[in-house]
């Protein structure tokens, strides 16, 4: 096994031995992306002197001390490039500042190594929407990585780095994960702090970790998560220790199965794996029992309101006065602003600031932002409800495994009725983590367990169990 | 609610994007089969329930009025597409 396919865990260990150096783990994550990732076109841009030369100076007395971490292409990492995987900032941005996310993986002697590829502003759930370049799943050749944080799955499941941080509004950490056969955790809104993070959708957006294992997870949660009086909505709560009862088992735990996650939409073999991963659980010590999220149909419309107009008030920055690439000879304000963002933004994007802005205009934003903030509050309560009876609850994260490249390209509403199993966690604000189950004909498939708000303790250990389990 | 029709270009000129012919043609389309979907939302019963803008109940934060060092403004200047004496630079806004 090389060593930038390693858990954290276990290189972390080797490291304390004295067996290997961090420099050698570093050299080894460039010797494989330059050697491999041509082909599976995760990373838009690494820095390998100012990764040796921080592997030179590792702390082991941290808990991340030498370790590697790939970063998103949203999060901003001071003096590195974030693109966001847009023509607007490509050549154009370099971060002053670290994402708070980032300041505290370099205090616990991470580093924060390469930026992965995304759907472009994270917009999108294939990585197919990158203005910038094509990621492929090295799980499952030629079908899509997922998305949006799509590189950073691939990169994790390429063996290319050992552990990468990603962002998740709608799925965007979860579904990668199960695509590519890796651990994604989306932890709770107001977890971990969004400064830093370029803002998608900021009553959605939250940083987490893509792994190998769910050990590595809880590892990089406890790192990350945390006040920040920069991000007024990050939480005034105390950080356990998040690999803490890990390996307690299931035994005595609720399990809810919810009765609107099992229709139709789902392939027959992703529901056949859930259900037998709820058995084994059950084998375990854990009770299954059906419950109800009563409002569920209603999330991808509530969800394809909210996001979107997040996403055109977030966006109005990009104007090509503050930063990125701004159009040549623009006769007026008027024009520099529309030319700018014509150019700069691929179709996703202004797909969705055109309808973001279509249903915040006079006239129609009581009929839809306003009613959906209110099924939100219909969607949170589905859940408050479900966790008085269950202690986590078991969902697929996709309809189904890995589409293959271009196949839902034209037909955005076909990608969005995909996310029907993630974007609810983000409506509500509750965590969820993607754990791999054994793979349909090749391919991956992940199991994603939700958890009440701030429940990341109880779904790491359920994830543990699984991954003990498989 | 009515049937959705969207004026594509108007919509566009809001949000300050140029858009092609053929962009504004495939958007309408598009966005006429996304918003017929998101009407679905009329269905329910939301009598008396409270809208939730953030997904946890919080309003009005603050923190201490202490002043803290800020960034260097250098570090902005530095990803601006034109700048002089430490001012953003942009066409001429008003006429003398």
């Amino acid at each position: 096994m090389s060593l930038a396919s390693s858990p954290l865990s276990s290189l972390r260990q080797k490291l304390v031995a004295r067996e290997i150096t961090s420099r050698d783990i570093v050299q080894d994550v460039i010797d494989q992306i330059s050697s491999r990732d041509q082909e599976i076109g995760a990373f838009l841009s690494f820095d390998p002197e100012s990764a040796l030369s921080a592997a030179d100076q590792a702390d082991l007395s941290l808990p991340l001390g030498g370790l590697p971490i790939g970063i998103k292409d949203n999060i901003n990492v001071e003096g590195q490039p974030c693109t966001c995987a847009s023509k607007f900032l490509k050549g154009a941005y370099t971060a002053p500042y670290d994402a708070t996310a980032i300041a505290r993986l370099k205090a616990a002697g991470a580093i924060p190594f390469g930026r992965t590829n995304l759907d472009e502003f994270a917009m999108g759930s294939s990585t197919e929407n990158s203005g910038i370049q094509t990621t492929h799943n090295p799980s499952a050749p030629g079908h899509i990585p997922g998305g949006s944080s799509g590189g950073s799955a691939a990169a994790v499941a390429g063996q290319l780095i050992p552990a990468t941080l990603g962002s998740d509004t709608g799925g965007s950490i979860r579904q990668p994960a199960s695509h590519c056969g890796v651990v994604g955790l989306k932890p709770s809104y107001g977890r971990v702090s969004r400064f830093g993070l370029v803002a998608f959708g900021s009553s959605l957006d939250q940083i987490g970790p893509l792994t190998h294992t769910v050990r590595d997870s809880a590892l990089l949660l406890n790192a990350i998560a945390g006040e920040d009086p920069r991000d007024s909505t990050s939480l005034h709560e105390p950080v356990p220790d998040y690999t803490e009862g890990l390996d307690q088992g299931v035994a005595g735990m609720k399990l809810g199965l919810p009765k609107e996650y099992f229709t139709d939409g789902i392939s027959p073999q992703v529901r056949e794996r859930v259900e037998a991963a709820a058995k084994n659980l059950e084998s375990q010590g854990a009770e299954i029992v059906e419950i109800s999220l009563p409002h569920t149909e209603y999330a991808v419309a509530t969800y394809y309101i909210i996001a979107p107009a997040e996403a055109s008030s977030n966006l109005s920055r990009f104007d090509g006065v503050r930063y990125g690439n701004r159009t040549e000879n623009p006769e007026d304000m008027l024009s520099l602003y529309k030319d700018s963002r014509e150019a700069g933004f691929g179709p996703e994007v202004k797909r969705r600031i055109i309808l973001g802005t279509y249903v915040l205009s006079s006239g129609y934003y009581d009929a839809y932002y306003l009613r959906a903030q209110k099924v939100r509050t219909l969607i949170r309560r589905d859940f408050e409800q479900a966790f008085e009876k269950v202690d986590a609850i078991l969902t697929p994260v996709a309809p189904e495994t890995a589409p293959k490249m271009s196949d839902a390209i034209g037909d955005p509403l076909k990608h969005y009725l995909a996310d029907i199993f993630t974007i609810s966690a983000n409506l509500a604000g509750n965590c969820g983590i993607s754990v791999p189950l054994e793979p349909i004909d090749g391919k991956p498939v992940g199991l994603q367990i939700l958890g009440p708000y701030l429940g990341e303790k109880e779904i790491l250990r359920c994830a543990r169990a699984v991954e003990a389990g498989e | 609610m009515a049937e959705p029709h969207i004026d594509v270009r108007y919509v566009a000129n809001l949000a300050r994007i140029n858009l092609s012919d053929e962009e504004v043609a495939r958007y309408s389309t598009q966005l006429e089969d996304i918003v017929g979907y998101i009407e679905k939302l009329g269905e329910v019963d939301v009598k008396g329930v409270e809208p939730s803008a953030h997904p946890i109940e919080m309003s009005n934060r603050v923190r201490r009025d202490e002043p803290v060092p800020s960034l260097p403004a250098e570090g902005f200047l530095q990803n601006t597409p034109d700048h002089s004496n430490g001012q953003l630079r942009v066409p001429k806004v008003v006429d003398a």
